[in-house]
């Protein structure tokens, strides 16, 4: 009994650090103390656990204890930071397969069951299975295993319904029936990773961030469930913590892209070629490094726009170093974030974080479209729905009203761009034919690297 | 109290701690700015790891074969959440660097 009362008191230490951890996150100068605190408390919470008079034997906690370790540390030091997404969504897997297992092992071992029990029981392994094969998707798709286009056929949502419901009536009668209720357990299990596959694949990869945004939720709410199941505060806590975490990020996520969840999940946006019938006024003015580089000479202020093109070309130290030149000839440069650039809420910033450019710089859109009109030049790199003003100007375009950062009010335009190819959304983008931009085409970071030489050669 | 009474307490305050949490949750992440989102995430992700703690009683306590099977897999997956999660939250806190110095302006 004391030392069932000494782990609670534990768990609620730790469940103290978990939240002042996250409070911490809430600015960068402290957000590493943060994650620190929220590990002690992790910490303290499993070693807590150990000490429990009901375990009988360690040694293969140890070995899951190792094995598991050693994984997640590999993976930690070696993925390199634009797969971040993939890594996050692999890991939201792990997550909600492991409440899968507790729910699953719960209820082999148990002797009491109640109406309670049974039901979280079911929610933790339904959840956790359908994280689990959705997050296996979300990471297919991502590290291009997979296709990243939506995958869709006749009658999917109608199917996806009809699994549901399957898995709520098999929910039922294994709670009526808790004693015969193993061989529907099974089948729920079936049922849900189905279900998380299904609802996963005909999402497109340009809305992944999303999807991850919520299957973190939904594994957040998988941990919440076990630990209802099994009694034990410190996974209710922190459960609920991730998942309001995860549906802040969703709502982010939806917002910036002016699309609701539901369109999101069953809209398979992207699937539908748009005709190209929109034509522009005006006429696309290509530019060469040398002339770039006498406009960005002259320039003051000057704004980067970032996007996710720039980490595929790997182009984000020498944007670096461009900014660097930029500021030593006496210019104000910042970095404009769109919250969609990039593959996961806040991946821009991390990308470039990586590159060494101190945060004060990065700029969130509301912000850098208040005063947008004053700057000299806007850099855009690797960006093109983010910054086509179609959102803004053309009522009948599929991504009208997404905020957008407002580059061509800015009183000059580059864009750094392979060709004229659309971008995800795969709709033409009338910035390119304005009077103020010009397009640097090619690869965006031997460009970059060519406009650095001539800043270098004078 | 009889033992129906107590599971009535026990149950109404794991119902309360559920509902203070999501609250708190709320309030304390929605002021997490959005370029913190990513480590946001990947911590959060390593939170949600405290399933751990459930594995760790059910591979604990199993007896049979199935249990011990389950119990130990649930220990290696939450694992490599929490250790992965945090660490890798880390090395990407470690990366954001305040500015150096004020650059000259341009007249």
């Amino acid at each position: 009994m004391r030392v069932t009362l000494l782990i609670n008191l534990v768990y609620i230490a730790s469940a103290i650090m978990f939240i002042y951890g996250l409070k911490l996150l809430t600015s960068p100068v402290t957000a590493r103390r943060g994650n620190f605190i929220s590990a002690v408390g992790m910490f303290l919470a499993v070693v807590v656990t150990l000490a429990s008079e009901d375990i009988i034997d360690y040694k293969l906690i140890a070995l899951g204890v190792i094995v598991g370790g050693l994984i997640g540390g590999f993976f930690a030091r070696l993925v390199q930071m634009t797969q971040m997404p993939e890594m996050v969504a692999l890991f939201n897997g792990f997550g909600g397969i492991a409440s899968l297992l507790v729910g699953w092992a719960t209820y082999h071992a148990l002797g009491l069951y109640n109406l309670f029990i049974m039901t979280t029981l079911f929610l933790a392994v339904l959840i956790g299975g359908v994280t689990f094969s959705g997050s296996i998707i979300a990471w297919g798709k991502l590290s291009e295993m997979i296709t990243g286009k939506p995958v869709l056929f006749r009658g999917q949502t109608i199917l996806n319904g009809l699994i549901f419901v399957c898995a709520l009536m098999g929910g039922s009668f294994f709670i009526a029936n808790p004693a015969e209720g193993y061989p529907v357990l099974i089948g729920i299990i079936i049922l849900s990773l189905l279900l998380g596959v299904l609802v996963v694949i005909p999402i497109g990869g340009a809305d992944m961030p999303v999807v991850i945004s919520l299957l973190n939720s939904y594994s957040g709410i998988a941990a919440c469930s076990a630990g209802l199941a099994i009694s034990n505060n410190i996974l209710i806590v922190s459960g609920a913590l991730v998942g309001a975490s995860g549906i802040i990020l969703t709502n982010v996520m939806c917002k910036a892209m002016n699309r609701s969840l539901y369109n999101v999940l069953f809209g398979g946006f992207g699937a539908v070629t748009k005709e190209a019938g929109a034509s522009f006024e005006g006429e696309v003015k290509a530019i060469s490094p040398e002339d770039t580089y006498y406009i960005l000479e002259a320039a003051c202020s000057a704004v980067i726009v970032p996007g996710y093109g720039i980490a595929v070309a790997q182009a984000q130290h020498a944007v670096r170093e461009l900014a660097d030149l930029l500021e030593e000839n006496g210019a104000e440069v910042r970095y404009a974030i769109h919250p969609v650039a990039g593959r996961m809420p806040g991946h821009m910033n991390v990308l470039l974080a990586e590159a060494d450019v101190p945060y004060e710089k990065l700029i969130e859109m509301e912000e850098i479209n208040r005063s947008i009109a004053n700057i000299d030049v806007c850099v855009v790199v690797g960006a093109n729905d983010i910054v086509n003003p179609a959102a803004r100007e053309d009522a009948s375009s599929s991504i009208y009203g997404m905020p957008i950062i407002e580059v061509d009010r800015a009183k000059t335009v580059i864009v750094l761009k392979r060709s004229m190819a659309p971008g995800f959304a795969g709709i033409d983008n009338s910035l390119f034919y304005k009077e103020n931009t010009r397009m640097l085409f090619g690869d965006a970071k031997s460009s970059i690297e060519a406009v650095v030489s001539q800043f270098k050669s004078v | 109290m009889n033992p129906d009474e107590c599971r009535a307490a026990c149950l109404i305050c794991m119902g309360l701690v559920l509902v203070l949490s999501i609250f708190v949750g709320f309030e304390v992440i929605s002021k997490v700015p959005a370029r913190l989102h990513t480590p946001l995430m990947s911590g959060s992700n390593a939170i949600s790891g405290i399933t751990l703690v459930g594995a760790i009683i059910a591979a604990g306590t199993a007896e049979g074969i199935l249990s011990i099977i389950l119990g130990t897999l649930a220990v290696t997956f939450a694992t490599v959440n929490v250790v992965g999660g945090y660490m890798v939250t880390d090395r990407m806190l470690k990366m954001f660097k305040p500015k150096k110095d004020e650059g000259k302006v341009c007249e």
